[in-house]
């Protein structure tokens, strides 16, 4: 397992959610993990909402000082430099979305070259509108690799119809994920489903490759 | 690949307007409406479209005044500070007599108040918000699936009625992600004898103005158009009845708004109050007809509101007070809980069955 993990895709694909369970899931096996949101995108449902869970596990919260105060302005922490510095940790980096979000994460891209011990990760929900092709989601793929200037070296597949997926909704896109990670020379790292769909859809795809997430609470 | 897809509320206004046949977009970025933006940015080169961010909001809607001019469906998009900057333009389509579709994905106010969702520019839609006499037909969707539904249909009125029209949504209809089929529109642009698309030099000019120098004649105009109104008020008016049957109280809620009041209202029922819910969907015409209505039948009536209360004055217009009408609200961004809803409703009804 990589020390750095970064969490990039579209807008919407549902980057925050999965960074947050991942980042937690690595506290739970005895890693000490540092999760930072370096989201200069969105406002909104950021991984700052998870700070409480965050402080009941352990996981250290790197974020913006105007995450969720509802000043809109991009800007990045400082303490994300540390994250390069403290070797003995994991990080989790969740990025904004598309190749605007992934901009961010450029300044850092020489410290991670260096250190060499990363995976840069695309998450796919191809339920989303602008991505709901192979060729689409490659599309948005090679922009974000071009903003971001490190190569994606994972895939995961967060094919989701909010509240109302079914097994059978995530169960149909894993061919196309599999599609993308063959185009893009990439690797399927796993399919992500809501906890209650774990056993049917990991009975299919493997224990191994599907991941079980808890949704962020419902704001509103 | 899918029937449905997952979008936010504002990206779905922007691909059901491309259904519509809508192939013009200009605007400028606010938080929370955004999406729309960034969604027509991606989407319109693609069909051979027009993406614009303009320097300024007013720019942007003398854009859709020239290109509605032309009898293209054409719109912009903003949230509330914004959309107090388009005012003036907003008034001179009117005036112009053209369609158009202006989208207002609300935040708190007043001034560049917050980025959190509020219904506070109810007044501001629905009342004029531009000078002189005219209306919009304004539309309050309460779903994502809404938001694309009556992003067509508001292209649709304005045509039919050569009116702008606005969807009023909120911050919360605007961010949040819902499942969506999108409608198939089979649009095609229609002659019209009044758009200014060149004569070509075999028929007379026309003209799109909204400046009548003659007082006689700019009375004439206005006599016509509320001629227009009045059509619209007679045949456009929707809304939602919920639970209204046997009901001796009544909740006017839209968008957000109603979503909340649909959970107190059913939280109420369990507890033995006969509660139900008118939910306006055209904000402008209002619905008096359903309202006026409950009022032979009801109490009481109750208006959810976000904002401190503007909804509720065309509610005891409507139902010309006959009811008592009290208010429960939250304003700044912030959204009452169905808790506090159904406190009200109880307060209403005289305390819990």
């Amino acid at each position: 397992m990589k020390r750095v993990t970064v969490f990039s895709g579209h807008y919407g694909s549902g980057k925050t959610n999965i960074a947050v369970n991942y980042a937690l899931d690595l506290g739970s096996m005895g890693h000490k993990v540092s999760i930072a949101d370096l989201d200069i995108v969105n406002p909104y449902f950021r991984t700052k909402d998870s700070e409480e869970l965050f402080r009941q596990n352990g996981v250290e919260l790197i974020s913006l000082p105007f995450a969720n105060t509802s000043v809109d302005l991009p800007s990045l922490p400082s303490a994300a430099y540390g994250l390069f510095e403290r070797r003995d940790r994991k990080v989790v980096i969740d990025l904004g979305g598309d190749d605007r979000g992934a901009l961010a994460l450029g300044r850092f891209v020489p410290y991670i070259r260096e250190e060499n011990d990363y995976e840069m990760i695309f998450v796919v929900n191809f339920y989303r509108p602008l991505t709901t092709t192979v060729e689409d989601a490659y599309e948005v793929f090679k922009e974000i690799e071009y903003a971001s200037k490190i190569k994606f070296t994972k895939i995961v597949n967060n094919s989701n119809l909010g509240t109302e997926t079914t097994s059978d909704d995530v169960l149909k896109t894993d061919a196309l994920a599999k599609k993308l990670a063959e185009m893009t020379d990439t690797e399927l790292l796993f399919t992500s489903v809501e906890d209650s769909l774990f056993e049917g859809v990991s009975k299919v795809l493997g224990r191994d490759k599907t991941f079980s997430m808890k949704l962020q609470e419902k704001l509103f | 690949m899918a029937e449905k897809v997952l979008m936010k509320g504002n990206e779905a206004i922007a691909e059901a307007a491309i259904k519509a046949g809508c192939r013009h977009y200009f605007g400028y970025p606010i938080t929370p409406q955004t999406e729309v933006a960034a969604y027509m940015a991606k989407r319109m080169p693609k069909i051979g479209g027009v993406f614009l961010q303009a320097e300024s909001e007013i720019s942007a809607i003398n854009m859709v005044y020239g290109v509605a001019g032309t009898g293209m469906r054409v719109m912009t998009s903003s949230s509330s500070p914004g959309i107090s900057l388009k005012q003036e333009g907003i008034s001179y389509i009117a005036g112009a007599d053209l369609p158009a579709l202006i989208v207002n994905v609300q935040r708190g106010g007043p001034g560049l108040g917050g980025i959190q969702p509020s219904q506070s520019d109810y007044f501001q839609a629905t009342k004029g918000g531009g000078h002189g006499d005219y209306r919009l037909i304004v539309l309050a969707p309460a779903s994502v699936q809404e938001m694309a539904d009556m992003t067509v249909l508001a292209f649709d009125l304005a045509e039919k009625y050569r009116v702008p029209s606005m969807l009023l949504a909120d911050g919360t209809m605007g961010q949040m992600m819902e499942p969506v089929e999108l409608p198939e529109v089979d649009y095609k642009p229609t002659e019209k004898d009044w758009t200014v698309t060149g004569t070509q030099m075999k028929r007379k000019h026309n003209i799109v103005n909204s400046l009548y120098l003659l007082p006689e004649e700019l009375e004439k105009t206005n006599l016509e158009r509320f001629e227009r109104y009045k059509t619209i008020e007679e045949n456009e008016a929707r809304y939602e009845s919920f639970m209204m049957e046997d009901a001796e109280y009544c909740v006017v809620a839209f968008g957000i708004a109603s979503r909340v009041s649909k959970n107190a209202v059913i939280a109420a029922r369990n507890m033995g109050i006969k509660v139900g819910m008118i939910r306006p969907i055209t904000l402008w015409p209002f619905p008096k007809k359903p309202l006026a209505e409950a009022a032979e039948k009801v109490k009481g009536f109750l208006s959810v509101e976000l904002s401190m209360g503007q909804m509720i004055e065309d509610v005891k217009l409507a139902i010309e007070c006959k009811k008592p009408v009290s208010l429960c609200n939250r304003v700044g961004g912030m959204i009452p809980t169905p808790e506090q809803v159904l406190e009200s409703i109880k307060k209403m009804a005289g305390g819990e069955r």
